[in-house]
Order: structure tokens, then sequence, then C-alpha cells
């Protein structure tokens, strides 16, 4: 039989129960909120389970929501099951003053850089990463430029006029 | 029977091609000899002998790749002689969006080169970070690097690549002898870091 949303629905709410929160399929990919500190369960279980076997992490980001109060940061991975071609995503929300959020490393080699960029970008601190460091931005950087309260424009630049450039 | 089509059988005009025949300096000449001074010869070798080491991170290298072949053919202006070892060449072009983790490697090449050197930025982005004004991209190289020409353009056309290295030739060719000792170009080094 193959594999639909439904079956994985029911798997997760028979695993976690009530733990399993923000159940949603736009487009047809589901979507599911976990809580933080089940993020590797979860993923664990998606792995591990035969029905399911969710074995490759295809992208592993985060979104910045600076009105959800306590839960301003978001960590969304992609999930793909190569055998039966589905796809789904899994979220974990953390508080931007703490954000910590269990590596995926162990479960997913390619989860390293991912990490790593996703530490650069927006700061989450991802326990137990072998090597949690800046990748793509240069190290002297002192923040996280893709946070929201960060503007894009290079703030070294005294050439622009404010006005006109809308800073 | 021959062949119908025969080539270069007309006699040519070639008073009007405007080839670039490079000009004597002013100097004293009488029967075996030619007087002038020594910047003035020393200028004009160096003038018609740039050797380019392009540093080319995006479209603007690809309009000079056009600047470097046959039909714009930067040749005709003595800088065919592209340099892959910076420390063979005497001007560095830097073509393109560099970010600022780059930065540190325009420096380490422009370090390499042998003094004379000259830097052109070509385009937007080399010359101001053009639309990339973003936590990620140096605003312009000459935070990093002193600049000698700015070859505006996104990306500048060939003709304007070639515009910026008859700039430069000017420069090398009135440059004085006594300048890279001065303490004007000491201060300039100085205040980016170098030496």
């Amino acid at each position: 039989m193959a594999l639909t949303n439904e079956i994985i629905k029911t798997r997760l709410t028979d695993k976690f129960g009530e733990a399993i929160t923000g159940m949603e399929e736009p487009y047809g990919m589901l979507s599911v909120t976990v809580p933080c500190e089940q993020n590797l369960k979860v993923l664990n279980f998606l792995y591990d389970e035969p029905v399911l076997g969710f074995r490759f992490l295809t992208d592993l980001t985060a979104v910045h929501y600076p009105d959800r109060k306590g839960e301003e940061l978001c960590v969304v991975y992609h999930l793909h099951n190569l055998v039966e071609n589905i796809r789904m995503r899994v979220k974990v929300y953390t508080p931007v003053e703490k954000p910590d959020v269990y590596t995926a490393t162990g479960l997913f080699s390619g989860a390293n850089w991912m990490e790593r960029e996703t530490y650069d970008f927006y700061g989450i601190n991802f326990v137990g990463h072998p090597n949690l460091k800046r990748i793509l931005n240069v190290d002297e950087m002192d923040y996280f430029p893709l946070r929201k309260e960060f503007p894009l424009e290079d703030q070294t630049r005294i050439d622009k006029d404010d006005e006109m450039f809308g800073r | 029977m021959s062949r119908p089509v025969r080539f270069n059988i007309k006699e040519k005009d070639t008073k009007d091609w405007g080839i670039n025949n490079v000009q004597m300096p002013e100097g004293h000449m009488g029967e075996g000899f030619f007087a002038t001074s020594l910047d003035k010869v020393v200028g004009l070798a160096r003038k018609n002998s740039i050797w380019p080491l392009p540093f080319a991170t995006s479209c603007c290298g690809i309009e000079f790749m056009a600047t470097m072949g046959s039909h714009y053919d930067l040749g005709r202006f003595g800088s065919e002689r592209v340099g892959f070892s910076p420390r063979q060449c005497d001007l560095l072009m830097v073509m393109g969006t560099i970010a600022k983790k780059m930065g540190p490697v325009v420096k380490q090449v422009y370090l390499q080169m042998a003094e004379p050197r000259w830097v052109i930025a070509v385009g937007a982005c080399a010359s101001s970070g053009g639309i990339f004004d973003s936590y990620s991209v140096l605003q312009g190289i000459d935070q990093v690097v002193p600049v000698d020409v700015y070859v505006p353009g996104c990306p500048p056309r060939p003709e304007a690549i070639i515009d910026g290295i008859l700039r430069i030739q000017d420069l090398v060719h009135n440059e004085s002898l006594r300048r890279r000792n001065g303490d004007q170009y000491k201060g300039l080094l100085e205040s980016y870091g170098i030496q």
C-alpha cells in the first residue's frame, strides 16, 4: 500500500499523541509542528519506522517570526522518503532569547553544514553539533543577518542618502 | 577554369585605418642620436606593454572576455598578454561583485603584485557594491585596495573597459618615476594597512 499523508498522520498521533500540533497540508505537502525538545525523537521515529522511512534530509533552515512571543524562531526540516517519493516538513519553535535545538547531525550527516548555515544566519544554537561556527559569512560578523531586526543594507556605507534609499 | 573568387586584389588605403602607432616622445634628434628624458622612455615602454591580471567574478568578466577577443581586441593597446600570476602583472582588473569574504583575497593578490602596480575597478559592483547594498557584499574594492580607475556600467560594454585601460595608460605614461617612493604614496598604502 502506498504511503499517504493520512498514514503518516495516524502513525505520528499514535506514537506521540498530543505533542504533534499544527498539522496542515499546504499544496499537498504534510507539515507538522513538534515541541522543541522532542525534535530528535520525532525525526528518529520518521527515520526508523519501516512504513515511514523518511531517510533523506532535503533541507534544514529557519524562519524568524518577531511577532510570535516565546517562539520567535522556527527551525524547519524538509524530509524525503526516496522509496515512496513522499516529502514532509517538520517544524520546531524556539524562543529567540535561548534558541537551543538538539542537533540532527547524529541522524543525518548532511545536517552538519545546513545547521552551520542556519546558525550563521539565525543564530540557532544546535546543541551537540560537532563544529558549530559560521560557514558562509565572514568570521568577524557579530550578528545574525537574517533576523528581522537587522536591516539588509550594509550599515558601513556612508555615501548613500538615507532619505533617498528608504532607510 | 580557375575559381571565380580572388582575394586581396584591390589595393587598400591604410592611411585612415586609425592604426595605433606610438608616437615618438619629445626630444632632440641629430644624425645618429636621439636625446630625451628617461621617464618619458620608461613611461612609453610601460604604457604600451601593460600585463593585465583579470580578477573576474561575474558578468563584468564576461564583458572582459569579449574585450580580449578578436572583435574588440585589447591587444591593439599592448595588453594582449594576460598573466595569471600576480607576480608578473602590472594591472589588477577587478571585475564583478566582491563578497566581504573575498575582500582579503583581493588584498592578497594585490600584495603579491610587484611595484609599479595599478588597479582598475570594472563595473558598478567592484566600484561601489552596485545593486548589492547588502550585509555580505564589499561596498567597493577601494575599501581594501587603492584603485586608480573606475569603469562605470552594469556591466560596462567592452568599449568602456577599453576606455578604462586607456585612462590607465595615461596614468602610466605620465607617472613620475619618483611617485612610488614618495610620502604621499606611502601614506596611501599605509591607510590601507599595507607595509
